[in-house]
């Protein structure tokens, strides 16, 4: 099955082709914006990183920032810094001359204040809106497709309808040569033995139990019990009562093929299929994490309703239940409601969902890039310097 | 037929409410179509207990052990966080 896309200059493809505006320190973050809001069709994020991250931290920062900016759907970045910061431009833009990615570099220091650079900024971003233009969609094949898949705003629900019927869908971009990655480590503790009997092999079952118990031994560091934060108050008001509960209807978004590998947070996967990423549950740090690994497109379900998204990829909401859809249609894509009000099957549901990601993959926005919602952040996983 | 709550597995001891059951409500659990009795006011998308949960036995749900009852919950019984602990993620208990 054929859908059209943009080819990148290193041989992936991305459903977008976008103009990212990307402030590599907190400090460059207002110019950013100010950029990418005076040059139309650019979108830029808003972070607090960029500065007093030791070792490991550095490496896990550089990484995420690099492998997001990197991102098929991107067809050139502007990298802005201020001038003294650890994470520079120049470090990222390294990495995106190794992947050919076209960028440009913006200091506010060199350019004498924020005023300035965002002058510069403005023709900078020009330049690359005007190169990336000359892309054009071709004919690929749907197995270059790597989905991330995510819930946040879960309810009871979300294990009923709308994971079940992403996992078909999941299913059939797997059964196509797609990829799948599913992450929010936290929410497989108590549904981890459900997975490893799923693995591929004795190696990645090893890996998935090796970082859930990482993970949980991290959460019980805190002293308390993780009920309250993981199922959230929204969680536990839609009626999850613990977080193994909540585990076993989150992973069912991932669908029934075996699990082909387990990487880092913000890793790329090096095979095809269903995939484990590595990583915490929280909605803006999954999101950036699976984008950093490649990811095109997410699909996002929802039973108390968020309208997170992304600026360099399309976020397809699914609600879990009819009332939500009803509150908050603004912000949402699909209805797996449906399912629970009688007229649908879960695999019908999985069709359309299946469906939708065809489509958007092929150019149609979905409500979080309409309404231009672009959350980005990384988790911090070393002492506040 | 409109579904009053939903039972996943054959194993499990909880159903899952898809709309809110009142008090004494007579309900149908599907998709195997036991007849159940709410003893208390359920709120949609929460649990009742579909048999006795013994004080200590595990909360079945998708055929796993999603908790343990902290007091006995009668058949038709409210479940949810005032009668059920989890087992994981418990930092408070080391």
């Amino acid at each position: 099955m054929k859908i059209p896309a943009f080819l990148s200059k290193n041989g992936q493809i991305g459903v977008r082709n976008h103009i990212l505006v990307f402030p590599t320190i907190i400090c460059a973050a207002q110019v950013a914006e100010a950029v990418s809001r005076a040059v139309p069709g650019t979108v830029s994020v808003n972070h607090p990183h960029g500065c007093g991250h030791l070792g490991e931290e550095r490496e896990h920062m550089v990484r995420t920032m690099a492998g997001y900016c990197a991102n098929p759907n991107v067809g050139g970045v502007l990298l802005v810094g201020l001038g003294c910061e650890l994470i520079s431009p120049q470090v990222i833009a390294a990495e995106l001359a190794a992947r050919r990615v076209p960028y440009a570099i913006l200091s506010i220091q060199a350019c004498g204040g924020s005023a300035a650079a965002v002058r510069r900024g403005v023709e900078l971003a020009r330049r690359l809106k005007r190169q990336a233009r000359r892309a054009e969609r071709i004919e690929v094949d749907l197995s270059q497709l790597k989905i991330g898949v995510k819930c946040g705003g879960s309810d009871t629900f979300s294990g009923l309808s709308a994971n079940p019927a992403l996992g078909a869908a999941s299913d059939r971009l797997v059964a196509a040569g797609g990829t799948v990655i599913m992450t929010e480590v936290p929410e497989m503790i108590g549904a981890e033995e459900v997975l490893s009997r799923r693995a591929a092999n004795q190696r990645v079952a090893a890996r998935i139990r090796q970082i859930t118990r990482r993970m949980e031994q991290s959460i019980m560091r805190a002293g308390v019990d993780v009920r309250g934060t993981e199922p959230s108050p929204g969680n536990i008001a839609g009626g999850l009562t613990t977080l193994e509960e909540k585990s076993l209807g989150a992973v069912l978004k991932g669908g029934s093929t075996p699990i082909r590998q387990v990487v880092g947070y913000a890793e790329s996967p090096s095979r095809t299929g269903l995939v484990i990423m590595d990583g915490p549950a929280l909605d803006a740090v999954s999101l950036t994490g699976l984008l950093a690994a490649g990811a095109q497109i997410i699909v996002f379900t929802t039973g108390r309703g968020t309208p997170l998204g992304a600026a360099i990829a399309p976020v397809i909401k699914v609600a879990t239940n009819s009332r939500l859809f009803q509150a908050m249609g603004d912000d949402l894509d699909l209805n797996a409601g449906e399912i629970l009000d009688g007229g649908m099957s879960i695999d019908a549901m999985g069709q359309r969902i299946f469906e939708k990601i065809c489509a958007v993959a092929g150019g149609e926005a979905t409500r979080s890039e309409i309404l231009q919602h672009h959350e980005f952040a990384i988790h911090n996983i070393g002492p506040a310097v | 037929m409109p579904v009053d709550a939903i039972r996943i597995d054959p194993r499990d001891n909880v159903a899952t409410a898809l709309r809110e059951l009142a008090a004494g409500e007579c309900l149908t659990l599907s998709p195997a179509g036991e007849s159940l009795t709410a003893l208390e006011t359920i709120p949609a998308g929460h649990k009742l207990a579909v048999r006795t949960i013994e004080r200590g036995a595990p909360v079945i749900k998708y055929g796993e052990t999603i908790g343990l009852a902290t007091r006995e919950i009668a058949a038709g019984g409210y479940v949810h966080v005032h009668n059920v602990a989890g087992r994981r993620g418990r930092g408070d208990l080391l």
